[in-house]
């Protein structure tokens, strides 16, 4: 970066520390110097040091500072000073010596202690005396004085030996010294901070942020703006979003709705009547197992509908007037009344015939919504999931209008082409399942299913006959091809990490 | 669905002509199976439910023929008119009270064809026999038997004999407590005080069906040339279906049919009986379904290369076809015959106007409000136990249980929020805030409705973080109520998952729709959460009764 770009970023802290760094490198002198706050200079330092412009060194070791008494004495002088000034006046005796030096009785022994140790005085008749070599100590500034008039913090490690001496002294007394754990910080300059430090930065005022107040007195005029490193990383924010499923979702539902189809929506419990019955699955079928529907224990059974029932009862028995042979079973109300959760949204197409007249037609349903399966969790299977489906009712209505259906709805999904093959359901006639083109992989690739519903199942819903086509498939297979997903659980496992990152849903 | 393997060179030799592997890909693919594998000496397919008559190397090589166009059209079945005789007894009736029998000669076994038979078997058994439920197939070898052969139920301590795979005699109770195909099977049999079997002319028992035959009568080995066949269950129509597709399959491989005569308490008929069965189809039902313009030559054609006959504006359906209950399924025959591939897609101008159901456009636009509020949308399955509902909660309040739920996921949730704190207690690693909504179903028990259950559509609203508190959750309720131009009333209430003092009840127009409140620390302890929690609840489907 050019030196005058960086310049022109500097924030107002920075523009006073930076000329500074030319001599000085040590972090207390850089406070002195610069006469800002110890946590201005830090926050300075370190956004100088993420333009690359210096390195920050710490060193971690044990230092000497003055304690309270240190500090007294400091200014006051040392007591043992203080007393052998006023024996050398007179001798005293001890109580009233104490009450002349205003020292409290702890302090004032254990100075007493330390001159006599150094036969700085005598007790004579009762009364301290000073002696010769006190007298020499007036004088002379002791080691102890000399230190504690020295810089503090003082580095433990690299005390003189005159230094050392005072140091045991003090230490063994009270409240003088403490020992501290010390973080010095030293500067050192980069290349791009050598050059930058022989630049000359103006003394002017930059400034930072436009405030309501520099607006309202118009005293950003004529003044510079600090300029931003716009490529600098920012924290991340909070937004809010929808869950990636909801958003394919909601796209699957635009496309039905710009083809003109109108959305069913239902109940997810419902009875084995209305979600296998009314789609003349026969009451043997291995899909009605319990290890494949999920049943409700309490309650267990709903009410079957009055009208319907025994039209859906003859159809199995003996294909009612539909022209079919049936099932040739006798049809147990008790399978039929059991209550489970909707195994397929086929359930919502057959309640939304039943409620269709001859005058509504034709007319075009979808729904996308959510079905159960009685499976355990695991990376392929989930025992929920959103199904698609649509259904044309209309008279004239042939296969090759519902090819012509898929093709469209798969064009629009972004297939290219779509090719039908043979299938198996029990409720449609034909049959078929849906091959897809996918445009990436060049391939065919299973996707859905369809058919023509029976007459099994049309005639009894309408009242009369007339061809219904219908298609559909679940949603888990492009939900994890768009977003590369490989276990279908993470579909609905609700990483917040996941769902805030994910991509939108861009098709 | 089940998947057959078919012998290559067998398959050939029954089709009557080769094809190079692309082609025969493609055309098993388009007659209405899943091809799974083909290979040189082998060709795995899946047989859809529907056509148990493909199960075997033999029905499925006869299908194909047709359709490729080598042996086009009804195949015939000669049967030979034998008066040998099964007679059923009364004492099956309540019991498992029809059998379809037949008896096909002149056959020869190797190792290969007693593992097709014993294949067909099987996968009738699975699928059209509903695991031997509806029909239990069995085949014995006729030199070891003598007719006429009895259908009857005996006391299951007077049934006793030596059952395949077994190296000693057992009585049934014997069979069904200790051998392996008994104790599979038994379940069966159970309640019942009589047991069936087939036993013949010289008392010796053949069979205790639907569970296993005997060793010393029901084994084919490669020196059997002729057997007798039975199907038993509760449908005689289900039975002769069977056992057609069992004969039809032999005769394929070169066996004559023979009939019987069954003997019912009050009827005799004949079994087999190969008969086609007349359909009328009309070529205009055909031609509307299908959108094609096809002639009576076309249709006749169509049928045949599906293994129909057509004659006098009848198709003549196959003996051995499980599937054919109404026109409609010719007309998909004739469709596959036709070539789904050949349909020309076609969009009729058929005018219809798209419309959204009026309350998911209104969910999609809560959805929309509370996105503006910062808010993360989660989605969760509506199932969770009764502990994560109830205990967690600190709540009695019982949810409606699955029957037969294999896990936790085991009841249906009656309210959002614990759904929403089990999402936060399974994102503690995660950044904070975290501020979460989610909408969904929840079920309450319910008299009036159709099935007993009510079901409502709730939104539910989390705030988690080390700051959050009733202020915050009330802002996001009074803006949300406030851009609905909905006005509500607050009264405080208790309830035992948030902290007394701090819960409210919020109502419509006197309609009680919602909850507010701080989840009480012993709740978020229960979910072992460390992060304070704000949450409200509305029910949606009820507040939309004032929007709409």
């Amino acid at each position: 970066m050019e030196l005058k770009k960086l310049i022109d970023m500097l924030d107002p802290l920075e523009r006073k520390i930076v000329p500074l760094l030319q001599t000085e490198k040590s972090f207390p002198e850089l406070v002195k110097k610069s006469n800002l706050q110890e946590v201005e200079v830090m926050r300075a330092l370190q956004w100088l040091k993420n333009k690359d412009i210096l390195e920050i060194k710490t060193d971690k070791k044990k230092v000497i500072t003055l304690d309270q008494n240190g500090q007294k004495y400091l200014q006051e002088g040392l007591p043992e000073k203080l007393i052998l000034n006023l024996v050398k006046e007179q001798p005293l005796t001890i109580k009233q010596l104490q009450e002349k030096s205003k020292l409290n009785p702890g302090e004032f022994n254990s100075i007493l202690g330390i001159l006599r140790q150094k036969v700085a005085i005598e007790i004579k008749d009762g009364k301290i005396n000073i002696t010769e070599q006190g007298k020499k100590f007036i004088e002379k500034e002791s080691l102890e004085e000399k230190f504690l008039k020295k810089q503090f913090p003082l580095d433990l490690e690299r005390l003189q030996e005159e230094e050392k001496f005072a140091f045991e002294q003090l230490k063994k007394r009270k409240n003088i010294l403490k020992i501290e754990d010390s973080t010095e910080r030293t500067i050192e300059l980069t290349k791009l901070g050598q050059q930058l430090t022989q630049q000359k930065i103006s003394d002017e005022e930059v400034l930072n942020r436009l405030t309501s107040s520099m607006l309202k007195t118009q005293s950003w005029k004529n003044k510079k703006f600090r300029h931003y490193d716009l490529q600098a990383d920012v924290p991340q924010t909070s937004f809010g979003r929808k869950h990636f499923v909801t958003e394919a979702v909601d796209y699957i539902k635009k496309i039905w709705l710009e083809m003109g189809f109108q959305e069913m929506t239902g109940s997810l419990v419902q009875t084995a009547f209305w979600d296998l019955d009314s789609l003349f699955v026969p009451q043997d079928h291995p899909a009605r197992e319990m290890q494949d529907t999920f049943y409700l224990q309490d309650p267990a059974q709903g009410s079957l509908p009055k009208e319907l029932y025994p039209k859906i009862k003859a159809v199995h028995e003996n294909g009612g007037k539909t022209g079919s042979k049936g099932w040739q079973y006798q049809f147990s109300e008790q399978e039929s009344k059991q209550l489970l959760l909707r195994t397929h949204t086929t359930v919502l197409s057959a309640q939304t015939l039943s409620q269709l007249k001859k005058e509504d037609l034709p007319a075009k349903f979808f729904s996308v919504a959510k079905v159960f399966r009685n499976e355990t969790l695991d990376w392929k299977h989930l025992f929920e999931f959103y199904q698609v489906e649509g259904i044309v009712v209309d008279p004239n209505a042939n296969l090759k209008h519902l090819k012509g259906y898929l093709k469209e709805f798969y064009k629009k999904m972004g297939y290219t082409d779509v090719r039908m093959r043979p299938a198996h359901f029990p409720y449609t006639e034909p049959s078929i399942e849906v091959d897809v083109f996918h445009p990436v992989k060049k391939e065919w690739i299973e996707l859905g299913g369809a058919g023509i519903f029976r007459p099994e199942v049309t005639q009894p819903l309408l009242g009369f006959e007339c061809p219904v086509l219908a298609w559909g498939q679940g949603m888990g297979r492009i939900i994890s091809e768009y977003w590369k997903i490989k276990d279908i659980r993470d579909l609905y496992k609700n990483n917040l990490k996941q769902l805030r990152e994910i991509k939108t849903w861009l098709k | 669905m089940p998947s057959i393997t078919l012998n290559r060179k067998v398959f050939e030799m029954l089709v009557g002509k080769k094809l190079p592997d692309e082609q025969l890909q493609d055309r098993i693919s388009m007659l209405g199976t899943d091809l799974e594998e083909v290979n040189e000496n082998e060709i795995i397919v899946e047989i859809f439910p529907n056509r148990p008559d493909l199960l075997s190397e033999q029905g499925f090589a006869r299908a194909f023929s047709s359709f490729i166009g080598v042996k086009p059209g009804l195949r015939p079945y000669p049967v030979t008119k034998t008066t040998d005789r099964v007679i059923i007894e009364p004492s099956v009736t309540n019991i498992r009270p029809y059998t379809a029998c037949a008896v096909v000669k002149n056959l020869k076994f190797n190792d290969e064809n007693i593992k097709e038979i014993i294949q067909i078997q099987e996968k009738l058994h699975i699928t059209y026999g509903r695991n031997r439920k509806k029909c239990a197939i069995g085949v014995y070898p006729l030199e070891k038997i003598q007719f006429p052969i009895r259908y009857l139920a005996r006391e299951p301590d007077q049934i006793k004999f030596q059952p395949l795979e077994s190296d000693r005699e057992m009585t049934a109770l014997q069979i069904l407590s200790q051998h392996k195909t008994g104790r599979d099977y038994g379940h069966l049999l159970e309640g019942l005080e009589k047991f069936p079997i087939f036993i013949d002319a010289n008392d010796q028992i053949l069979s205790l069906p639907p569970i296993i035959n005997s060793h010393l009568t029901g084994k084919i080995s490669e020196q059997t040339k002729d057997v007798f066949i039975e199907c038993s269950g509760f449908d005689y129509n289900v039975l002769r279906k069977c056992l057609n597709i069992i004969v039809t399959a032999l005769a394929d491989m070169g066996g004559e049919i023979n009939s019987l005569e069954l003997h019912y308490p009050r009827t005799t008929c004949l079994s087999p009986n190969l008969e086609p069965e007349e359909m009328k189809i009309s070529l205009n039902y055909v031609n509307k379904i299908l959108g094609l313009d096809l002639d009576e030559k076309q249709l006749q054609k169509y049928l045949e290369a599906m293994g129909y006959g057509y004659q006098d504006k009848k198709a003549l359906v196959p003996a051995y076809r499980a599937d054919v209950l109404h026109p409609i399924d010719l007309v998909e025959d004739i469709a596959i015959a036709y070539g789904y591939e050949n349909f020309e897609p076609e969009i009729p101008s058929v005018a219809t106007i798209g419309q959204e159901d009026p309350f998911q456009k209104f969910l999609i636009k809560v959805r929309n409000i509370l996105v503006g509020f910062k808010l993360q949308e989660t989605k969760s399955y509506h199932l969770l136990s009764k502990e994560e509902l109830n205990q967690k909660m600190n709540l009695d309040y019982p949810p409606i249980p699955l029957k037969n739920a294999l896990g936790d996921y085991n009841h249906l949730r009656n309210w959002l929020i614990p759904s929403g704190l089990k999402v936060l207690s399974e994102n503690q690693h995660h950044d904070y805030p975290q501020n979460i909504f989610e909408i969904g179903t929840v079920f309450k028990k319910d008299k009036e409705t159709e099935t007993g259950v009510k079901e409502y559509q709730r939104v539910s609203i989390l705030l988690c973080h080390e700051k959050t508190d009733y202020t915050e959750i009330k802002q996001i309720m009074d803006a949300f109520f406030h851009t609905l131009d909905k006005e509500y009333t607050i009264e405080e209430t208790e309830h035992s998952s948030f902290i007394p003092g701090r819960v409210g009840r919020i109502s419509v127009q006197d309609k009680k729709l919602a909850y507010i409140g701080e989840i009480s620390p012993e709740v978020l302890k229960n979910w072992e959460l460390t992060m304070p929690v704000t949450a409200l609840e509305i029910n949606l489907t009820e507040l939309f009764e004032f929007i709409k």
